[in-house]
């Protein structure tokens, strides 16, 4: 399977995806076979809050990048599943008509399944499948977020946020989460009314987040005091303006875009960013991994007697983690 | 988390413009814990087989109340067959006159529901056809 993926199969590459998604053994052992082919393509996330038009967005990035540059573009589009029923209505693709009948363009949509922060847990599993195949630009698109669906920016290198007009006062803007991780903003919906509004919110708090010369008033002489040399490296987010629908500013959105991986190349951040991910990626397996080897090591009848002790109050939950962690430990270390 | 879900492409080739029904057959098969890939309105049957293919998707639903289902379904299996994706079971929803039921069956299709059709049975029979 990992040989067909490689050399371009795309009905391969779908299984092997659906195989990743489903978490099974066999994608376990193609994605390490994969995993020396990856680390190659530029991983762009998309969010914001739903309605905003990221999908309609994502369809002109791609239609831009496969147009201008000729890359192969694969997008992830991400949907919430239900709750309740796990079920799922994925409907990103409505958006991206445009982008069918060519073969360099691959869509995948992607249920949440469960996860809360605005992409399924597999989604870095399915980019680095992409990235291995050879799509040079990888564009995920999350949940409509709200506030604090934040786990986009640890895995792409690029994260824009979009807004649109007449969404929040600026109380909105000075909020933790969700603009904080913007490398690039996006105001979409740009022809409708309160656009300036919504900039004029954003450059505030981009200003209060990464003063860049500060100006004091000192005995009625206007003091200008220039940043650290150090803050040169620092990246501002820029603000772009689009209507999706139209195609409007999807150039100057693309050049923000190349100059924040250019930013992030000689930064050093592009390696920074990769190893936070690989590192995260390293670290949920191994909390799956000591879990999994925890749950076979104790006996069922044992963890239900403690549980049942936490349920009449009898143990705290800490206590209860510890009985149960120094049960075992005592018995592995001596063996 | 591993279990395996189903995977169901709802699309709408043809001109017509009429998506309720496909939007009401989505949401049931959401609340049957499926997961649906919903593509729109007026879709060739090149973009449904390009993008069952893409979806990986166990089932296709069509949804037709053109009258065009003898030129479009047919169309459609030949391009999943062409693409390595024969064991996809396609399902039509719409206004099939009973004359067509048989030929449409024979071409493979795998269920034809009209008006007053119940999304439990399109439910059943989606299970049944990927078991």
């Amino acid at each position: 399977m990992t040989q067909a993926v490689l050399e371009g199969n795309r009905l391969a590459l779908a299984r092997l995806l659906t195989q990743v998604e489903n978490n099974s053994p066999e994608s376990r052992v193609a994605l390490t076979e994969l995993f020396p082919y990856t680390g190659r393509s530029h991983l762009i996330g998309v969010t914001g809050a739903p309605g905003t038009g990221k999908s309609s967005l994502v369809n002109q990035l791609a239609l831009y990048y496969r147009k201008n540059h000729d890359r192969k573009v694969a997008i992830i589009a991400v949907d919430p599943s239900s709750p309740f029923t796990g079920g799922a209505v994925l409907g990103d693709r409505v958006r991206m008509r445009d982008l069918s009948g060519d073969s360099g363009v691959f869509i995948r949509s992607m249920a949440s399944r469960g996860s809360l922060g605005g992409i399924s847990q597999t989604t870095a599993a399915i980019a680095q499948v992409f990235d291995a195949a050879g799509y040079e630009i990888i564009i995920i698109e999350t949940v409509g977020a709200g506030q604090s669906e934040v786990d986009i920016a640890r895995l792409a290198h690029t994260t824009l946020v979009v807004e649109a007009p007449g969404l929040g006062d600026d109380i909105q803007a000075i909020k933790a989460g969700i603009l904080e991780i913007a490398d690039v903003l996006v105001i979409n919906k740009a022809d409708h009314p309160g656009v300036e509004n919504t900039e004029r919110a954003l450059r505030t708090t981009l200003e209060l987040a990464h003063p860049t010369t500060r100006v004091f008033r000192h005995h009625g002489q206007a003091m200008t005091v220039a940043a650290p040399v150090t803050d040169s490296k620092l990246w501002i987010p820029p603000i772009n303006r689009t209507v999706a629908t139209e195609g409007k500013g999807i150039t100057e959105l693309a050049v923000s875009i190349a100059k924040h991986a250019e930013h992030l190349r000689q930064s050093g951040d592009w390696t920074a960013r990769d190893r936070a991910r690989l590192g995260s990626e390293m670290e949920a397996l191994l909390q799956e991994t000591l879990m999994a080897r925890f749950f076979e090591s104790i006996r069922q009848e044992k963890y239900e007697e403690v549980m049942e002790k936490v349920l009449n109050r009898d143990l705290s939950p800490y206590e209860a983690v510890k009985s149960l962690l120094n049960g075992r430990e005592t018995g592995k270390e001596k063996s | 988390m591993t279990e395996k879900k189903i995977r169901v492409l709802v699309a709408k080739p043809g001109l017509d413009g009429h998506d309720r029904g496909a939007k009401v057959v989505a949401r049931a098969l959401r609340d049957a814990g499926m997961e649906v890939i919903y593509t729109g309105l007026r879709q060739t049957p090149e973009m449904i087989a390009e993008a069952a293919l893409q979806e990986d998707v166990d089932v296709v639903g069509l949804s037709i109340l053109s009258g065009a289902h003898m030129a479009l379904a047919p169309r459609i299996l030949e391009l999943l067959k062409a693409n390595g994706q024969d064991k996809v079971r396609v399902f039509i929803g719409g206004i099939i006159p009973d004359e067509d039921m048989p030929r449409l069956k024979e071409m493979g299709i795998a269920g034809i529901y009209g008006p007053g059709a119940s999304t439990e049975d399109i439910i059943k029979d989606v299970r049944e056809a990927v078991k």
